[in-house]
């Protein structure tokens, strides 16, 4: 049940903003945790910012090996490799619609993105279910993206 | 535990012609009138705010332990062990029925008494609780990072393990005593009147693995055929030893409580463990045939594997010396417990006027001036006066259990003057005393067995409840209450009710344990068997009548969701597994007319959920853990056919593959 309040004030608190275009309200403190004494919570991965990563041709196919072995795993049951949305959009042209840390940041980082990307917010609005935190590390996230550059043709 | 029906009132009543100490006066106590204006501030832990202590609470008769913070009395928790628990599946799921396999086959209930948080050198560490099966005798170790059951052992020749689970100050050993003697190490059909020859009482000295907490019987001191009661292990000066309460000496049979209760003094016996250990290491234990389970939770499979074990080793204190010695003690002992420096033993005869103390190192002089007072079945038993330290003279009535702070300082229930005693160990002088509402049985200072108490706060696990709270029916809550003993006086500060009916719980700093916790399994490190790790893995195979499902959940659909070919007198098992890698979201499945309950899985975790279909029909399944906005669309279904038709197995999702039957759109559709 919590869950279901947590998507819902989620989803109406991202369709107030996209539709207001206002700042988010700052009173959070009823659905966010006071952490002061809290010691468990959740480590997510830092920021990734565009130039932390560097593409480069031809692809590293061991990292395309294993990101694939990743998306099967953890990646395969809400995105398809074509552009049909499942639960997800669809992967095909990903790496052209959006710019890598974009991609990183949504699979290692999504509380950060969906509290302040614009496009990650729409995202959450057509899809209506959390891009979930499948506990990905940074270097495993470059793999899935050089798999998802083979994926879109990229040799 | 004995329940009394007479009113705390009277209760308060008759103590006030035994004891000296100021009584309130024999009228209704009102429910406020010991609680101190600051109570709610101080058991205040505000929304998002974390409680100082976790609690370990037996749940007695629901076989379960549940988990309290502390000071806020809130219930955080419950953990089945000895019970099956329908709610996520414990007794239910393939994985888990072996846990509460025994040598009598299934046994799916048992009532939780004790619980003993493992220390090392006599602090707690924070690893694991050991919970003791009081009817059909068994140990448990529940996992502290995991708040689950990892291992249960079966105890042989014994019954009522009720004087159990205590350990040693490094966790060396849990001990298991057996409340009833019975015809041990022979033929166990005898006349229940030739108990004075045949029936023999047990202790139990399990192993436990430093490393890994497994569990194995080490030996087993065999004793006279008396009642034990509880049990405390020596600490610092005493450690190597470890004392049982014992009744019934008797040896009653029948109407004990009569005719256990005859004697002015019973015993409390102490085992020198470290000698048994060196007559164990020079091959003086006899191997003794005994059936029973062992059984083991794997958490790369997430499943328990039962295991029948077929023997014991046995050790006879009558044949080797110096092991065990008796210490006389008032009026059938109920607690007997250490104090935090070991040196004193205190013993709570329930029938008693007195609370003795006895002396561990008076005890060594004693035993090496073989200073003895006769003896109890051709064993050795010390002088009382000898081994006593003191007495604390008129403390209540009723005196059960004593636990510890950190200042030298005792506390002790009193059930039937329905009170906590606090009094001063080397001095023995009474210092306070509180009511408890009503009729209290165990108490727990948090920290109060180990040797550095925490202190603070102290609980009260009351048996009778009456008025306390809104009435539901004849049968009440247990109640429980928390008081601040951090100053002179004992202060009670909340009533809370409690889960099942506790027996004793110990209580732990929350730091100790929180920051271990496990958020996820990770499902790169998954090894069950049925594992799909991805959804491209699901499938569907049938082997024989058997029907296996490899089933994957993640936010928000099962896969596959679309099952056909199964068919009456068929075994289906959804071997579903959880694909999601965030805490806080587990799945659940529930099939239609399955004769047993969901299964809640984890993320990262298989779980098996077996579903024999009495009828051809169609039957719906689906996620029972509200897990997402669309979690109402997480649902599929299972075609069941008549046996002997030919629809062949298909299974699909978010595709409507061709049908199963072969007469109609076989095409496609996976052959049997």
């Amino acid at each position: 049940m919590k869950h279901l309040v947590f998507y819902l004030l989620c989803a109406g608190f991202f369709t107030l903003y996209a539709c207001g275009g206002n700042e988010p309200p700052k009173e959070t403190t009823a659905t966010t945790p006071s952490t002061e004494n809290n010691t468990a919570t959740e480590i997510h991965g830092t920021e990734i910012k565009a130039g932390d990563i560097t593409l480069s041709t031809p692809l590293n196919a061991a990292w395309v090996t294993k990101g694939k072995e990743i998306y099967g795993l953890k990646c395969q049951a809400c995105h398809k490799l074509t552009d049909e949305r499942l639960v997800g959009p669809g992967w095909k042209n990903v790496t052209t619609r959006r710019e890598p840390q974009w991609i990183m940041n949504m699979i290692t980082n999504v509380d950060m993105m969906l509290e302040k990307d614009a496009e990650a917010q729409k995202l959450l609005e057509q899809c209506l279910v959390r891009m979930p935190n499948q506990n990905i590390t940074k270097d495993e996230a470059r793999e899935i993206l050089e798999f998802m550059r083979s994926n879109d043709g990229v040799k | 535990m004995m329940k009394i029906t007479a009113l705390p009132c009277r209760s308060a009543g008759i103590a006030l012609l035994f004891t000296a100490a100021s009584f309130q006066s024999c009228k209704p106590r009102g429910a406020t009138a010991a609680v101190t204006g600051d109570a709610a501030e101080k058991v205040y832990v505000a929304p998002g705010k974390y409680d100082e202590f976790y609690s370990f609470v037996s749940g007695g008769f629901n076989g379960q332990m549940s988990v309290y913070g502390y000071p806020s009395g809130r219930l955080l928790r419950i953990i089945p062990v000895f019970s099956l628990q329908p709610e996520n599946g414990y007794g239910f799921s393939e994985e888990t029925k072996p846990m509460l396999n025994t040598a009598h086959g299934y046994v799916p209930w048992d009532d939780l008494h004790h619980v003993s948080l493992s220390t090392t050198n006599g602090e707690h560490d924070g690893r694991w609780v050991f919970a003791n099966g009081n009817n059909t005798p068994r140990i448990a170790r529940v996992d502290m990072s995991t708040f689950r059951t990892a291992e249960i052992l079966e105890i042989p020749n014994s019954a009522g393990n009720h004087s159990s689970p205590y350990i040693t100050e490094n966790t060396e050993y849990v001990v298991a005593g057996t409340r009833f003697s019975i015809p041990v190490l022979t033929n166990e059909d005898v006349p229940i009147n030739t108990y004075k020859d045949n029936f023999r009482g047990t202790i139990s000295f399990i192993k436990v693995d430093p490393q890994s907490g497994h569990l194995n019987i080490a030996f087993q001191v065999l004793t006279p055929g008396v009642n034990f009661d509880l049990a405390r292990a020596g600490k610092g000066p005493s450690h190597g030893w470890f004392f049982f309460s014992c009744y019934n000496s008797e040896k009653a049979n029948t109407l004990l409580e009569v005719n256990a209760s005859a004697k002015d003094k019973d015993f409390i016996m102490a085992i020198n463990w470290k000698k048994a250990e060196e007559y164990l290491a020079a091959g003086k234990g006899k191997k003794v045939a005994a059936k029973y389970a062992h059984n083991l939770l794997d958490e790369k499979t997430h499943t328990a594997t039962s295991t029948i074990l077929n023997e014991v080793l046995v050790l006879d204190p009558k044949e080797l010396e110096g092991i065990v010695y008796f210490i006389p003690c008032p009026k059938s002992p109920h607690g007997t417990d250490v104090d935090p420096t070991g040196e004193y033993i205190v013993g709570s005869g329930k029938l008693a006027a007195v609370i003795p103390v006895f002396s561990f190192t008076k005890m060594q002089q004693a035993i090496a001036a073989k200073n003895y007072d006769g003896s109890y079945d051709g064993l050795p038993v010390l002088k009382y006066e000898a081994v006593l330290h003191g007495e604390v003279t008129k403390p209540g009535l009723g005196p059960l259990h004593t636990e510890f702070d950190a200042n030298g300082n005792a506390y002790t229930s009193m059930f039937v003057s329905s009170e906590i005693v606090k009094w001063n160990v080397k001095e023995l002088k009474v210092l306070d005393r509180v009511p408890t509402y009503y009729s209290i049985g165990h108490l727990s200072v948090m920290g109060g067995p180990t040797k550095k108490p925490y202190g603070k706060y102290m609980v009260a696990y009351n048996k009778i409840t009456k008025d306390r709270y809104l009435p539901v029916g004849p049968e009440l809550p247990q109640s429980a209450q928390l008081y601040d003993i951090s100053g002179d006086k004992m202060k009670l500060l909340l009533d809370f009710p409690t889960v099942g009916e506790p027996h004793y719980a110990e209580a732990i700093l929350a730091d100790k344990i929180s920051k271990n916790s496990v958020k996820i399994y990770k499902i790169e490190e998954n090894q069950h068997p049925y594992v799909s790790k991805g959804e491209g893995q699901t499938k569907v195979e049938r082997k024989g009548n058997q029907v296996h499902v490899w089933m994957t959940a993640i936010r928000s659909h099962l896969t596959p969701d679309n099952i056909e070919g199964v068919k009456v007198g068929d075994e289906v098992y959804f071997h579903v597994t959880n694909l999601e890698q965030d805490w806080d979201v587990p799945h659940g499945f529930a099939i239609k007319g399955a004769n047993n309950a969901e299964i809640l899985i984890m993320p990262g975790e298989t779980q098996t959920l077996l579903f024999k279909p009495d009828r051809a029909g169609m039957f719906p399944f689906y996620c029972t853990d509200f897990c997402s906005a669309l979690h109402q669309e997480m649902q599929g279904y299972l075609r069941v056919s008549p046996t002997g038709s030919n629809v062949a197995l298909a299974f699909s999702t978010g595709t409507n593959k061709p049908a199963g039957d072969k007469d109609s759109t076989a095409a496609g559709a996976k052959a049997e």
